[in-house]
C-alpha cells in the first residue's frame, strides 16, 4: 500500500496545479494554493437544475465539496443523486444554473474534468469481455497512460481491491463484491482528485459491505476527495464527513452527520411495540414523557435525550409493551423526519 | 500493443513528466479512436477464430455461384458491350457484398451488445474519451477487419486469374469505401434499436441488397423501373465500383459510385456521433 498511500498524497497536493502549468515543484503542501484567487472547493455547484424532458430531477441546488472531504449525497430513491452525480462527472449537460468541478465548467472542458474524476457508477460497467487485469489496462489507456505506468499502478491496486489471484480471470464469474471492489480499482487508475461513487455498496452482502467501507475509509485517510450516494443511514455515518439530504431534486438539509442528528433528531430514541392495534391508544397516555412521539403502525417511537429514564416513566404511567428497544439517535431518524415515510416508488 | 508507436512515445513522455506531480496525462490532443482500436483488440485476440470465419463467406459463394453456376451460364455481355467469363463478373460483386455483410454485422449485433447489455461505452466516456472517439474508433475497427477479409479474397481471385486489369488493385480501397459507409449507417441505425427483434429489419434491409444490386447478374436484364431502383441500392455502386476495377472497365461513372458511398459514410457517422450523444450523455 505505501505507493498508492503516497501517490494519492501528491494527487491531493496537485489538486490545484493546472495541468497545462509544467515545471512546478510536486511537494506543495496542501495548503499551499498555488492560484490564490481559486476557491478550494472542488464543485462547486449554485443553482444546479437537471430536467429530463418536463421531469424535474434535480431542482436548483447549492453546495460545495471541499478537498479532502467526504462528502454524501442521501436521500431516497428518485431524489436527484445519481443525476446530480452524472453531472458531476462532466457526463450528463447541466439545464440551468452553475457547477465548477475541479475548477472548470464541465460544458466547455468534460475531458479535461473527467481526465482527473475517478467514477464508480451505480451500475457496474465493467468490460465484460475482458479480464480483471485488462479492465485495469484499457481503462488506464482510455486516459492516455503508458502501460509501464499502468502495470505498476494495477498491481497495487489489485492488492488494495484484494483480487491479486484473479488478475487473469474474466469479469463474469466474479462475485457482486469483487466487481464493485475492481470498478474502484479502475476509479483509480488515473490516481484521480476526486472520486465519485454512486451507490457504492447497494445489493452487497455485509462482509463485501464492510470490506469496501475500509477501503473507501483507507482512501479518505489518504487525502482522497469523495463524494458518496447512498441510501444507507450506516454508511453515510461511517464514511461522509458531511452530507447533503435530498429529496425530490432539492436539499432537504446539509451537515456532519452528528450536527443532523442534534439538529433533527434527539440524542436517543425509545422503541415501544404494543399488541396489534394499540399503537394510538397507548401513545395517548403517554403525553409529556418525551419531546416528541410518533406512533407508527407497528411501534410507538419516543425521542428523548434519555431514553432508560422515558423507560422508567412509561413503566410508571402503568405501560408494559411487547417489547422495548432503547438506542442511540441514528441518521435514519433525520432523514425519516426529513423525507417522510411513505414510500416512494 | 496495437497503435502507433510514435503515438506511445509521446503520452510516455506526457505521463512521465506529469506522473512526477501525479496528475494524470489526459488524452485531450485526440488519439482516442486509437485506444478504442486498443480496446478491440484485446477482446479479439483471444478470440481470433471468430474473424477468420468471416474469410470463408465469400469463398464459398465464389465455389458455389461463380464456379457452379459459371459453369452454366458461360460469359456474359456487360454494358460496353464486352463479354466476360461468369466468375470473373461475379466475384467482384461477392467481394462487395461481403464487404457490405461484414461491416453491417460488426456495426450491428457487435455494437448494440456494447451499447445496451455491456455499457461499454458509458464506462469508457467517463474517461477522457468523447463519443467522437468512440464512433471513429469503432467504423475504423470495423473497416480493419474488412480490410484483412478482401485482402484475401482479392489474393485468390488474383489466384484464379478473376483479375483482369491492373487497376484490380483499387478493387481493395474500394471495400474500404464500402465497408466505411455500411458501417456507418448500420452503426446509426443501431443506435436507434430497442431490442433484438429489431434486427430482423437488418436482415431485411441487407438480404435484398445483396440479391437484387446487380450482383449475379448485369443492370441491363431488368426492364427500365428496376433499373432505377437498383441504382439506389448503396450496395449496386460498390458493386460497379468494384467490378469497373477489377474488370478494367473504367468510366466517369465512377465518381458517381464513389460519391454517393462517401456521403453514405459521412452522413451515417455524423448520425452516430450525435445519436451516441443523446444516449449516453443526457
Amino acid at each position: 500500500m505505501p505507493a498508492i498511500v503516497q501517490g494519492a498524497r501528491v494527487v491531493c497536493s496537485g489538486a490545484r496545479l493546472n495541468p497545462d502549468e509544467d515545471e512546478l515543484p510536486n511537494n506543495l503542501h496542501p495548503g499551499t494554493s498555488v492560484n490564490g484567487s481559486m476557491s478550494s472547493s472542488l464543485v462547486e455547484a449554485r443553482g444546479l437544475t437537471k430536467y429530463f424532458d418536463e421531469l424535474v430531477a434535480v431542482d436548483g441546488i447549492d453546495f460545495d465539496v471541499a478537498e479532502g472531504e467526504a462528502f454524501g449525497f442521501l436521500g431516497p430513491n428518485g431524489a436527484g443523486k445519481s443525476s446530480t452525480m452524472r453531472m458531476i462527472g462532466a457526463v450528463s449537460p447541466v439545464t440551468a444554473g452553475t457547477l465548477a468541478v475541479l475548477g472548470m465548467d464541465p460544458a466547455v472542458d468534460g475531458p479535461k474534468i473527467r481526465a482527473r474524476l475517478g467514477v464508480v457508477p451505480q451500475e457496474d460497467n465493467l468490460d465484460q469481455e475482458l479480464s480483471v487485469y485488462e479492465n485495469l489496462l484499457i481503462y488506464g489507456r482510455y486516459f492516455g497512460l503508458s502501460k509501464n505506468v499502468i502495470d505498476e499502478r494495477a498491481a497495487e491496486l489489485l492488492q488494495f481491491a484484494q483480487l491479486e489471484d484473479r488478475r487473469d480471470s474474466p469479469v463474469e464469474p466474479l462475485s457482486g463484491g469483487m466487481k464493485r471492489r475492481l470498478t474502484i480499482a479502475r476509479g483509480l487508475i488515473n490516481q484521480p482528485d476526486l472520486l465519485l461513487l454512486d451507490e457504492p455498496t447497494t445489493g452487497l452482502d455485509p462482509q463485501a459491505r464492510h470490506l469496501l467501507w475500509d477501503r473507501l475509509y483507507r482512501l479518505k485517510q489518504q487525502g482522497v476527495t469523495l463524494i458518496i450516494t447512498t441510501h444507507y443511514m450506516d454508511e453515510a455515518e461511517q464514511l461522509c464527513d458531511r452530507l447533503v439530504i435530498m429529496d425530490k431534486g432539492n436539499i432537504a438539509a446539509e451537515g456532519a452527520p452528528r450536527d443532523l442528528i442534534e439538529r433533527y433528531s434527539t440524542r436517543e430514541v425509545l422503541e415501544l411495540r404494543f399488541p396489534v392495534g394499540t399503537q394510538a391508544v397507548n401513545a395517548a397516555r403517554l403525553d409529556g414523557i418525551a419531546k416528541k412521539t410518533e406512533v407508527l403502525p407497528d411501534r410507538v417511537l419516543l425521542y428523548t435525550d434519555d431514553a432508560d429514564f422515558a423507560h422508567t416513566k412509561v413503566l410508571e404511567v402503568g405501560l408494559i409493551p411487547e417489547s422495548t428497544v432503547s438506542r442511540r439517535s441514528t441518521l435514519e431518524d433525520v432523514f425519516l423526519r426529513l423525507t417522510g415515510r411513505s414510500l416512494v416508488d | 500493443m496495437a497503435g502507433n508507436p510514435d503515438a506511445a512515445g509521446t503520452v510516455d513522455l506526457v505521463s512521465s513528466t506529469l506522473a512526477a506531480r501525479a496528475v494524470p496525462a489526459p488524452v485531450l490532443a485526440g488519439g482516442g479512436a486509437v485506444r478504442m482500436l486498443e480496446r478491440n483488440y484485446l477482446v479479439y485476440r483471444r478470440i481470433w477464430p471468430v474473424i477468420i470465419s468471416g474469410f470463408f463467406e465469400p469463398i464459398f459463394y465464389l465455389f458455389s455461384i461463380g464456379i457452379g453456376i459459371g459453369a452454366l451460364v458461360g460469359d456474359v455481355t456487360i454494358a460496353n458491350g464486352e463479354l466476360v467469363d461468369y466468375t470473373a463478373f461475379v466475384a467482384p460483386a461477392l467481394l462487395a457484398a461481403s464487404a457490405m455483410n461484414g461491416a453491417v454485422f460488426e456495426s450491428t449485433f457487435n455494437i448494440f451488445f456494447k451499447l445496451k447489455y455491456g455499457k461499454v461505452y458509458d464506462a469508457i466516456l467517463s474517461t477522457p474519451m468523447k463519443t467522437r472517439d468512440i464512433a471513429i474508433g469503432e467504423i475504423a475497427w470495423s473497416l480493419g477487419r474488412g480490410l484483412i477479409y478482401a485482402s484475401a479474397f482479392i489474393l485468390v481471385m488474383a489466384a484464379m486469374g478473376l483479375i483482369e486489369s491492373p487497376w484490380g488493385i483499387l478493387a481493395l480501397p474500394a471495400t474500404l469505401l464500402i465497408g466505411f459507409a455500411f458501417a456507418a449507417c448500420g452503426m446509426a441505425a443501431t443506435t436507434f434499436m430497442n431490442s433484438w427483434q429489431d434486427f430482423d429489419l437488418v436482415n431485411l434491409i441487407v438480404l435484398p441488397l445483396f440479391l437484387f444490386s446487380a450482383t449475379f447478374y448485369p443492370l441491363s436484364v431488368y426492364p427500365d423501373i428496376f433499373q432505377t431502383l437498383t441504382q439506389l441500392s448503396p450496395l449496386y455502386h460498390g458493386v460497379q465500383l468494384i467490378r469497373s476495377f477489377t474488370l478494367g472497365t473504367l468510366s466517369i461513372d465512377l465518381f458517381g459510385h464513389i460519391a454517393f458511398l462517401v456521403a453514405m459514410g459521412g452522413v451515417g457517422s455524423y448520425i452516430t456521433s450525435r445519436r451516441l450523444e443523446k444516449l449516453l450523455l443526457s
